[in-house]
C-alpha cells in the first residue's frame, strides 16, 4: 500500500538591504561594477583592517521586524561563522548567531483557494554577503570578484510551517512584497538581491517527527523555488519508498536540467566554530530608536488590502491583488479619486484587466504607464455616463494606450459616441424594416428569435453606436407594429 | 651623546637649531649600521625614506614654524603596523612579500606628529611568542647578553630601544608583548588601556587582547609618545571616544597618599632576588609618600590558561584571511583549491603560529566550545572582577613584570607551556583590558629586571606619573648595555 | 586529556594547514600538553557567571553613517595578489 507523504518546508530568505554602502565598509553596493572595483581593504580582508557597522542596515532590519510584529532585540551580537571559501575573504562570515536582531514574527499569506495561512518567522538576522566565483574563460581556474562581498543581507528564517511548494511560493512572494513596501530591498531577483534557501523534508502524514531535510541553496526565482521543491519532494519520496534514506545535505538546483544535486564543496566537515566577533561590540537598540523607525513604516500590504475591501467594497481577492505593490495600489487609488468610490469595482476591473495586460504585453512598469490614472478615470466616466459602451471602451483604451490621448479626444476623433437620440434610432429601424419585409413578416407570424437579427442589422447600420437599451425598447415597439 | 638624550632634550636642540632632524637621523642610522648586525632587531631598514622624512620635518620646523615634541624625532615601528608602500611582514614568511597599501592609525598619527621612521622592527611571528625566536627573520639578540633572548613578541622594538638605535619604538601587547621584553631589555614599556590606542592597521593576533603601546628610555619620553599615539579612531569599533589627557603635564603630580597594592599572588613563589628588587622599589614609593597594602586576586593564577584558550581561539579566526588568494605567500603549483589553502598556510606559517591556530580551532570546535572557550570567558570575567574589587581599595597594583631575567636563546623554544608561563604576571591586564607599565628596577646576574605597574582603565597618566617619579629618584632606566652606551 | 594523531589531522584540516610527517608527532605532543594545561579551567566553579567576550564589556557598537567613502583602487590592491586576470583574483577551479 502507498504511504501518504506530507511535505514540510522552511525557507531562509536572503534579502540584500538597499543601503548605499556596505554593512562594514564604505564601499558602494551598486550592481554591475567592473570586477573588484567596489571592494575596499575591509571587503578584501586586508591585514589590519576592521569592520564598522552601517547604522542604516540596522534601521532596515528593525523596520522589517516591526512590520511582522516581531520582537526587536534590545541587544544583538555579531558572530563569526568560520569556513574557507574563495568568495569569503576573511575565512569567516560576520553574521548573527545566538542573538539575532529580530525574533519571533509572523506573516499571513492568502492561498489560491482564498484561505489564509499564518507562517511563523523564527528570526531575521544581519550578515554580510559573499563575493562571486566566475568560471567563464578560465582554464580549470576560477576568478573571484569581491564587489558583492560585504553587501548587507537580512536573512529571514521561517518556521517549517509550509506544506506545499505553492505555500512556500506564496510566503516568499509575501516577503518579497513586504521588503519592497518597506523600501529596504529592491527585490531584484535576477541580480540576486532577493534569493532563498529551501529546507525540504517529507514524512508520513500524521507522524509528529520531521523527516531528514535537504537544504536547496540559492533559488533566485519563484518558479525555481516551486520546481526545485517539486523535484526534491519526488526525489525524497522515491528514496524512502525504495527503502533508502534521505541524507542531510546541501543541494543545488540546476534550472537547465530541472533537478537538484548534492553540493560536495559545502558538504564536508562544516564545523563553523561560531564565536562573538571581537572586532564588533554588542548592538544596543533602545525604545527611542525603535519608535523612530516605527514612525517611518508605510501602510503595509494587509492594511492596504483591508482598507480597499472596506472603503471600496472590493472582494478580498481584488483588494489583495491591488495591494501587491505600493505603485499598483497608488494607481488604483488615483483612478478612484477621480472616478468616485461608487465606481471602485469598475476601476478595479479595468486596472487588473485592460491596464495590467497592456503593461505586461509591452512590459512597461506601472509608474510609466502610457495611460495615467486620471486618463483611465476619464475613460471609465464615459462608460458610467453611457457615452460609450464597455465594448467600445476597450477600443478607446487601445487608442489611448498607443496614441496617448484622452478618452474624449479618441471618442470625438473616431466618432464613437453612442446614439441616444430615439428619433435617429427609429429612423434606422424603419429603414431596416423596409429593407427586410420577409423577416418582418416571419417575426410578426411568431418567429421571435428573429428579434436578434433586427438588433444586429441596426447595430450594423449605426456602427455599433446605438444605445443598446434604447434600441431594444424601440425595436420591440416597432416590430410589434404598434405604430 | 645624542642617543642618550631624552626626547624632550632632542626636541629642544632641534627647535634651537643646534641639530637638524637629518643629522639626528643620520646618527641613528649610523648606530644601526654599526650595532644592529649583532642584534637583528630590524626586518626592514628604511634609510632613504627616513632621511626624506627628516628633511621634511626640518622644513616644517624652518618654514612652517612648527615645534611639536616629536617633529623630527626618529623611531622604529614594530613590523606588525601597516606602513604604506613599505613591506609589513609581521615576522612571517606569509607576509614576506607584502607591501601594505595604507598606514595604520598609529603610523599616520606619529607621521603627522613629524616622527621619522627608521625601519620596521623584528618580532615573533604574528606576535606569537615571548622570546622573539619564532620570527621568520631569525631571533633578536638581547643587547645585555647576545646569547639571551630580548623577550617577545615586540623583541626587536625592545632591543633596539635598549641598544639606543632609536629614541623610541612602537610595540603591541596581547599577553605581555611590550612589558615583558621591556623588562628583559631594561627599558620603559607602556601597554595602554584596551581601546585607548587604535588597532586599525595593526595586524590582528587576538582582537580582544591586542593593544598598541610604546618603548622608550623613560616614562617621561613614553608620555610624549603615548599622547601622540592615543585617541579615538572611527575606523576601529573598539576604540573608545574619551579625550586623551596631557600625560607629560601629569608626570610630576605628588604621590603623597597614593595607595599601592601588592599582589599577593605575584609574590607567592617569587624568586628571592626578584622579590628583593620589588621591595626596594616599594621603599622608593613609600619614601615618596605612597601607602602600600597587600591585595589578593584569587583568580589571577588562572590567567595563563584562560589566555591560552581566548587568544588562540581569536587568532585561529583572525589568521584565516591568509589563504594565498589576495596577498601574501602562495604555494607552488597548487593542484586544487584545498591544496592551495593547506600548503600556502602550512608553508607560509611557522610552527608556533600553526600550533596556536590549531589550539584555537580545537577549543572552538563542536563538542569543545563550552568546556574551553565559554569556560575561559567566564573565568575571564572572574579575573576582571578581581581587578575591579582590588581597584576599589588601591590606585595602582605593583609587582614584578617577569619571573626571571632574560633566558638563553633556545632554552624554552621546544616547550610551549614553559614558554607561555613567562607571561604569568602580564596576561591578567590584557584579559581585563587594563593599562600596564614596566620600568627597569635593577639587575639580576647583570641582566635587567622590570617593575610592573597596573592601573584601572584609563589610568595611563597615573602610571606614567608614578613611573616618572620613581625614575627621578633612581638610575636604573639610565643604564645601557655594555657596548651600546 | 591528550590528543590523538587523528584529532590533530582533523583540526589541521578544519584550519586548512598542511602538516608534514616530521611535524605531526611534535604537534600531537605539544597540543596535548597545551590542552592538558588549559584543562585546569575545568576545575573552576563558574556556574552562573556571564561569559565575558570583550574587555569593553558593557560598551556598545557605534553605528556608521551610510555613505560611500571608498573608490576603485583594485589595481593598487591587486599589486599584492599572487594571481590576477582581468581584475579577478585567480584560484584553482571552484567546484560547486
Ligand atoms: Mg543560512
Ligand atoms: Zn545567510
Amino acid at each position: 500500500m502507498m504511504t501518504d507523504w506530507e511535505v514540510v518546508i522552511g525557507l531562509e530568505i536572503h534579502a540584500q538591504l538597499a543601503t548605499k554602502s556596505k554593512i562594514f565598509s564604505g564601499s558602494a553596493t551598486a550592481y554591475g561594477a567592473p570586477p573588484n572595483a567596489q571592494a575596499d581593504l575591509v571587503d578584501l580582508a586586508y591585514p589590519g583592517v576592521l569592520p564598522v557597522l552601517n547604522g542604516e542596515a540596522v534601521r532596515m532590519a528593525v523596520k522589517f521586524g516591526l512590520s511582522i510584529g516581531a520582537e526587536v532585540a534590545r541587544r544583538s551580537v555579531f558572530a563569526r561563522k568560520n569556513y574557507f571559501y574563495p568568495d569569503l575573504p576573511k575565512g569567516y562570515q560576520i553574521s548573527q548567531y545566538e542573538l539575532p536582531v529580530v525574533k519571533r514574527g509572523k506573516l499571513a499569506v492568502v492561498l489560491d483557494d482564498g484561505s489564509v495561512k499564518t507562517i511563523g518567522v523564527t528570526r531575521a538576522h544581519l550578515e554580510e554577503d559573499a563575493g562571486k566565483s566566475l568560471h567563464e574563460g578560465l582554464a580549470n581556474a576560477s576568478g573571484i570578484d569581491l564587489n558583492r562581498a560585504g553587501t548587507p543581507l537580512l536573512e529571514i528564517v521561517s518556521e517549517p510551517d509550509m506544506r506545499s511548494a505553492k505555500e512556500a511560493v506564496a510566503y516568499m512572494k509575501k516577503i518579497h512584497t513586504l521588503v519592497r513596501y518597506l523600501e529596504i530591498c529592491d527585490g531584484n531577483m535576477q541580480e540576486g538581491s532577493f534569493r532563498c534557501d529551501a529546507n525540504v523534508s517529507v514524512r508520513p502524514r500524521g507522524r509528529k517527527k520531521f523527516g531528514t531535510r535537504a537544504e536547496i541553496k540559492n533559488l533566485n526565482s519563484f518558479r525555481f523555488v516551486e520546481k526545485a521543491i517539486h523535484y526534491e519532494v519526488a526525489r525524497q519520496v522515491d528514496l524512502l519508498e525504495s527503502g533508502g534514506s534521505v541524507l542531510q545535505e546541501t543541494r543545488l538546483y540546476d534550472s537547465d536540467k530541472d533537478e537538484t544535486r548534492s553540493m560536495r564543496s559545502k558538504e564536508e566537515a562544516n564545523d563553523y566554530r561560531y564565536f562573538p566577533d571581537p572586532d564588533l561590540l554588542p548592538v544596543h537598540i533602545d525604545e527611542a530608536f525603535i519608535e523612530a523607525v516605527r514612525a517611518t513604516l508605510p501602510e503595509l500590504p494587509d492594511e492596504k488590502a483591508a482598507r480597499f475591501a472596506l472603503d471600496f467594497g472590493l472582494s478580498a481577492y481584488d483588494a489583495g491583488v491591488l495591494s501587491t505593490s505600493r505603485e499598483l495600489g497608488a494607481y488604483f487609488e488615483g483612478v478612484v479619486s477621480t472616478l468616485g468610490a461608487v465606481h471602485a469595482k469598475l476601476a478595479a476591473n479595468w486596472v487588473m484587466g485592460e491596464l495590467s495586460s497592456a503593461l505586461n504585453r509591452d512590459s512597461v512598469d506601472i509608474v510609466f504607464s502610457r495611460v495615467s490614472p486620471v486618463h483611465l478615470a476619464g475613460l471609465l466616466l464615459r462608460i458610467v455616463d453611457a457615452t460609450i459602451s464597455g465594448k467600445i471602451a476597450k477600443e478607446v483604451f487601445e487608442a489611448m494606450w498607443s496614441e496617448g490621448q484622452t478618452a474624449d479626444a479618441v471618442i470625438e476623433a473616431k466618432g464613437l459616441k453612442q446614439i441616444t437620440d430615439s428619433g435617429a434610432i427609429e429612423g434606422v429601424i424603419d429603414s431596416v424594416m423596409a429593407a427586410n419585409p420577409k423577416q418582418l413578416a416571419d417575426y410578426r407570424s411568431g418567429k421571435d428569435k428573429l428579434f436578434g437579427f433586427f438588433v444586429g442589422q441596426v447595430m450594423k447600420e449605426t456602427g455599433g453606436k446605438a444605445n443598446p437599451a434604447q434600441l431594444n425598447e424601440l425595436l420591440k415597439a416597432k416590430l410589434g407594429g404598434s405604430s | 651623546m645624542l642617543h642618550n638624550l631624552s626626547i624632550g632634550e632632542l626636541s629642544r636642540r632641534l627647535n634651537s637649531g643646534q641639530i637638524s632632524s637629518v643629522e639626528l637621523t643620520r646618527h641613528f642610522l649610523a648606530r644601526i649600521e654599526r650595532l644592529n648586525p649583532a642584534l637583528n632587531t630590524l626586518i626592514t631598514l628604511t634609510a632613504e625614506q627616513a632621511l626624506a622624512a627628516a628633511a621634511l620635518a626640518d622644513g616644517r620646523r624652518a618654514a612652517g614654524g612648527e615645534s611639536g615634541p616629536l617633529l623630527g624625532i626618529p623611531l622604529i615601528h614594530k613590523d606588525i603596523f601597516c606602513t604604506d608602500g613599505v613591506r609589513t611582514s609581521c615576522g612571517s614568511r606569509m607576509l614576506d612579500n607584502f607591501i601594505a597599501p595604507y598606514d595604520a592609525t598609529v603610523v599616520s598619527r606619529l607621521k603627522s606628529a613629524g616622527a621619522v621612521m627608521l625601519g620596521k622592527a623584528n618580532m615573533d611571528e604574528f606576535a606569537m611568542g615571548s622570546s622573539n625566536e619564532t620570527s621568520y627573520y631569525g631571533p633578536v639578540k638581547n643587547p645585555w647578553d647576545t646569547t639571551k633572548v630580548p623577550g617577545g613578541s615586540s623583541g626587536g622594538s625592545a632591543a633596539a630601544t635598549a641598544a639606543r638605535l632609536a629614541p623610541f619604538a612602537t610595540g603591541t601587547d596581547t599577553g605581555g608583548s611590550i612589558r615583558q621584553p621591556a623588562a628583559l631589555t631594561g627599558v620603559t614599556g607602556v601597554k595602554p588601556t584596551y581601546g585607548r590606542v587604535s588597532r586599525f592597521g595593526m595586524v590582528a593576533f587576538a582582537s580582544s587582547l591586542d593593544q598598541a603601546g610604546v618603548f622608550a628610555h623613560s616614562a617621561e619620553d613614553a608620555a610624549i609618545v603615548l599622547k601622540a599615539m592615543a585617541g579615538f579612531d572611527a575606523r576601529d569599533s573598539t576604540s573608545i571616544d574619551t579625550p586623551v589627557p596631557d600625560y607629560p603635564a601629569a608626570l610630576n603630580a605628588p604621590l603623597k597618599g597614593l595607595k599601592i597594592g601588592l599582589l599577593r599572588e605575584f609574590f607567592e613563589g617569587l624568586e628571592a632576588r626578584n622579590a628583593a628588587l620589588i621591595h626596594d622599589a616599594l621603599k622608593v614609593y613609600t619614601d615618596l609618600g605612597a601607602q602600600t597594602m597587600e591585595v589578593s586576586l584569587p583568580h589571577l593564577p588562572l590567567s595563563v590558561p584562560t589566555y591560552y584558550v581566548v587568544a588562540p581561539a581569536e587568532c585561529s579566526s583572525n589568521l584565516s584571511r591568509f589563504d594565498g588568494v589576495r596577498f601574501g605567500y602562495r604555494c607552488e603549483a597548487p593542484k586544487d583549491l584545498l591544496d592551495l589553502y593547506k600548503r600556502s598556510r602550512g608553508e607560509g606559517f611557522g610552527a608556533e603560529v600553526k600550533r596556536r591556530i590549531m589550539t584555537g580551532t580545537y577549543v572552538l570546535s563542536a563538542g569543545y566550545f563550552d568546556a574551553y572557550y565559554l569556560q575561559a570567558q567566564k573565568v575571564r570575567r572572574l579575573i576582571t572582577d578581581d581587578f575591579r574589587a582590588a581597584f576599589a581599595q588601591v590606585d595602582l597594583l605593583i609587582g614584578p613584570t617577569t619571573p626571571t631575567p632574560a633566558f638563553a636563546i633556545g632554552a624554552k623554544i621546544d616547550d610551549p607551556v614553559t614558554m607561555y608561563l613567562n607571561d604569568i604576571y602580564t596576561i591578567g591586564a590584557n584579559l581585563a583590558g587594563l593599562p600596564g607599565l614596566s620600568l627597569p628596577c635593577g639587575l639580576i646576574d647583570g641582566l635587567p629586571m622590570g617593575l610592573q605597574l597596573i592601573g584601572p582603565h584609563f589610568a595611563e597618566a597615573k602610571l606614567l606619573n608614578a613611573a616618572h617619579l620613581f625614575q627621578q629618584s633612581t638610575e636604573w632606566h639610565k643604564q645601557s648595555p655594555r657596548g651600546f652606551e | 586529556m591528550s590528543l590523538t594523531r587523528q584529532d590533530v589531522e582533523k583540526i589541521a584540516h578544519l584550519a586548512r594547514l598542511s602538516i608534514t610527517e616530521q611535524e605531526m608527532p611534535v604537534y600531537v605532543t605539544s597540543l596535548s600538553s597545551i590542552v592538558n594545561f588549559v584543562d585546569e579551567l575545568s576545575r573552576v566553579q563558574t556556574g552562573d557567571v556571564l561569559p565575558m567576550a570583550h574587555p569593553l564589556d558593557g560598551q556598545h557598537q557605534r553605528l556608521r553613517v551610510d555613505e560611500v567613502t571608498e573608490g576603485d583602487h583594485h589595481k593598487k590592491f591587486q599589486a599584492n595578489a599572487p594571481a590576477v586576470q582581468a581584475g579577478l583574483y585567480v584560484v584553482p577551479r571552484v567546484i560547486e
